[in-house]
């Protein structure tokens, strides 16, 4: 019974068509409100259900030639949790914080859009398919990165959509030659025959289109522009959705389906792979030592972390897969929770400009310890996530005798740490009286959301439990990974 | 050479995307990539003198593959308009709020976010 995985992605689009037509002045404030996060709960829940199981779902009950397919295995499982866990804690928050802008069912409407495609993404068993998701989710973030409408908001939503779109036009290009080449669009069919066609230069010219087009959408550094201007742009939940989800989704998760499972482990793509991981680590966190910008300090900083998920993947190895993908799991869980800290820091004092704040952790304590839990957590300190991904990673490194790298990824965590103490000690701990006088107080909703979040960057670590190289449900994702070809 | 064709009119499509300064110009310069797209599918799914892939009782799967064009192209195809449609939509109401908040469609005018 594998039927309840459409669910996935037409219970967001159905609430996301039906949120738009409730209004008018006898409407209820919190219908918009309650119906969306009923749907966000509901998959949660069935992403819980997932665990543990695989399956193909045949659309409409055509077979895989002529009809699509959704496909459950290890990797997808896990990327299922990390969306609709996260968009569920970001949706608690937004109730309340989207108070500070126009329309809330609009909003609503294109955040569900948005989970949609991203849950359409990791499900979809067809490389088209694939490519429509993907859009839809593009034209959700668009949408959301915009949506305050002010000079800054417009400017970087343009400049997001001109990027995205390139990328997205680069990914459409490689899929039509994949197809003249290989003659089918199907994943599973595609990993058996790509590999016999490897030499032919048509299919490394549409995997080289997939490399470009996929680094735009995970932001790794030479194709990094559109992130700096358009995470901090956004509302604060759609920053956290979008650093913590979907570039991941979109950029890393394909990456590494399409590298590791399609087309075929090579050298050259690992050597690749590990410059560009290299490269965004090292760019993402000097840029971010630079800004006063809260929010845009955090997005270099995601630009940081995305290159310890290239680097793990490209190494290649078992553990550097393991790393990798446990890496991405507490960065979605930590770089949302910092997002939403600086969106309530903005909430209450109107500003996220550091040299302005100071002395927060007595006016709000809750999002200071949040935000102090994420900032251990991102720059590793025991016995936080991040300390067990991190290491798993320079370990990884090390194994296969990568030891500059190794050195780079440690040195790198100690300039994260920098970075985000930055923050602390401007905006929570330094002393300032002038603007801490008349502070809004945090909403209980928007305090409970990052509660959770706290608690998940905690509890993540307890995934360690089921050994060091085996944790908790990555350890089958990873399976997927290094297995190679798909079966059905 | 048609097929060179098509990379010709992407080509421009990323020229006017890269090197054009008007907003409206830039949008011009997608629409143009995903023809120069649409028209490569189109062509690799082509056939001379060949039937519609239409599936008649009685008819073999083997024969439908053999003497028609290629179906799948054509919904791809399909699908990427609508696609392009929803963009082009996007891109255009981007560019009239834009227009209001700057007063221009220069983007070298538009340069707020740096750092």
């Amino acid at each position: 019974m594998t039927f309840y995985l459409i669910l996935f992605i037409l219970i967001p689009l159905a609430t996301a068509f039906i949120l738009p037509l409730i209004r008018g002045k006898n409407v209820v404030n919190w219908i918009p409100d309650a119906l969306a996060l009923g749907t966000q709960g509901i998959l949660a829940l069935l992403a819980l259900m997932t665990i543990g199981k695989t399956g193909v779902y045949h659309i409409g009950g055509w077979q895989a030639p002529i009809g699509i397919d959704l496909r459950l295995d290890g990797l997808t499982t896990l990327m299922l949790l990390v969306i609709n866990i996260v968009a569920l804690c970001l949706s608690i928050f937004a109730v309340p914080y989207m108070k500070l802008y126009t329309s809330k069912p609009r909003f609503f409407c294109l955040f569900l859009l948005l989970v949609a495609g991203v849950n359409g993404v990791v499900l979809t068993g067809d490389l088209f398919n694939l490519y429509l998701f993907m859009e839809l989710a593009s034209i959700a973030s668009f949408a959301l990165v915009g949506f305050g409408c002010e000079h800054d908001e417009l400017e970087a939503s343009f400049k997001y959509l001109v990027q995205g779109s390139i990328g997205s036009a680069f990914i459409f290009l490689g899929i039509a030659l994949t197809y003249a080449m290989a003659g089918t669009l199907s994943l599973t069919d595609l990993s058996h025959l790509l590999p016999t066609l490897s030499s032919s230069p048509v299919v490394m010219f549409a995997l080289v289109l997939f490399l470009v087009g996929f680094s735009i959408k995970a932001a790794l550094v030479p194709f990094h522009a559109w992130l700096p201007d358009a995470h901090p742009s956004a509302p604060a939940p759609v920053s956290a959705m979008l650093s913590g989800v979907v570039i991941k989704t979109l950029g890393i998760y394909v990456l590494a389906r399409l590298i590791f499972n399609v087309f075929g482990v090579t050298d050259n793509i690992l050597w690749l792979l590990k410059v560009l991981g290299t490269l965004s680590m090292v760019i993402g966190v000097v840029l971010a030592l630079a800004q006063w910008d809260m929010k845009r300090l955090y997005a270099y900083s995601s630009i940081s972390q995305i290159g310890y998920i290239a680097l793990g993947l490209g190494l290649g190895t078992p553990l550097g897969i393991i790393g990798a993908l446990y890496h991405l799991v507490n960065h979605s869980v930590f770089k949302s929770l910092l997002f939403l800290t600086a969106g309530s820091v903005q909430y209450s004092t109107g500003t996220r400009n550091l040299k302005e704040l100071g002395g927060l952790n007595k006016q709000m304590p809750v999002t200071g310890a949040a935000s102090l839990i994420a900032s251990m957590s991102i720059s590793g300190i025991p016995p936080l996530n991040g300390f067990f991904s991190k290491l798993i990673i320079i370990v990884a490194c090390i194994g296969s005798g990568h030891y500059v790298l190794g050195t780079i990824a440690a040195l790198v965590s100690i300039l994260t740490l920098t970075a985000v103490l930055k923050v602390q000690k401007h905006a929570f701990f330094k002393s300032l009286a002038t603007t801490a006088t008349q502070l809004r107080k945090t909403p209980l909703l928007m305090g409970t959301a990052m509660i959770l979040l706290s608690l998940l960057c905690v509890g993540l670590s307890l995934l360690m439990l089921g050994g060091f190289s085996t944790p908790f449900i990555i350890s089958q994702a990873a399976a997927v990974l290094v297995n190679g070809t798909l079966g059905n | 050479m048609t097929y060179a064709l098509c990379l010709v009119l992407i080509s421009i499509g990323l020229y006017a995307v890269f090197v054009k300064k008007n907003v409206v110009k830039i949008v011009l310069g997608f629409m143009i990539i995903e023809y120069g797209i649409n028209l490569l599918l189109m062509i690799i799914g082509f056939r001379y003198s060949a039937d519609a892939p239409i599936i008649k009782p009685g008819t073999l799967i083997a024969d439908i593959a053999a003497g028609t064009v290629d179906p799948v192209p054509q919904a791809i195809v399909a699908s990427s308009i609508i696609i392009g449609l929803a963009l082009l939509i996007l891109m255009v109401a981007l560019c009239i709020r834009l227009f209001e908040r700057f007063g221009t469609f220069d983007i070298t005018e538009m340069r707020r976010l740096k750092g």
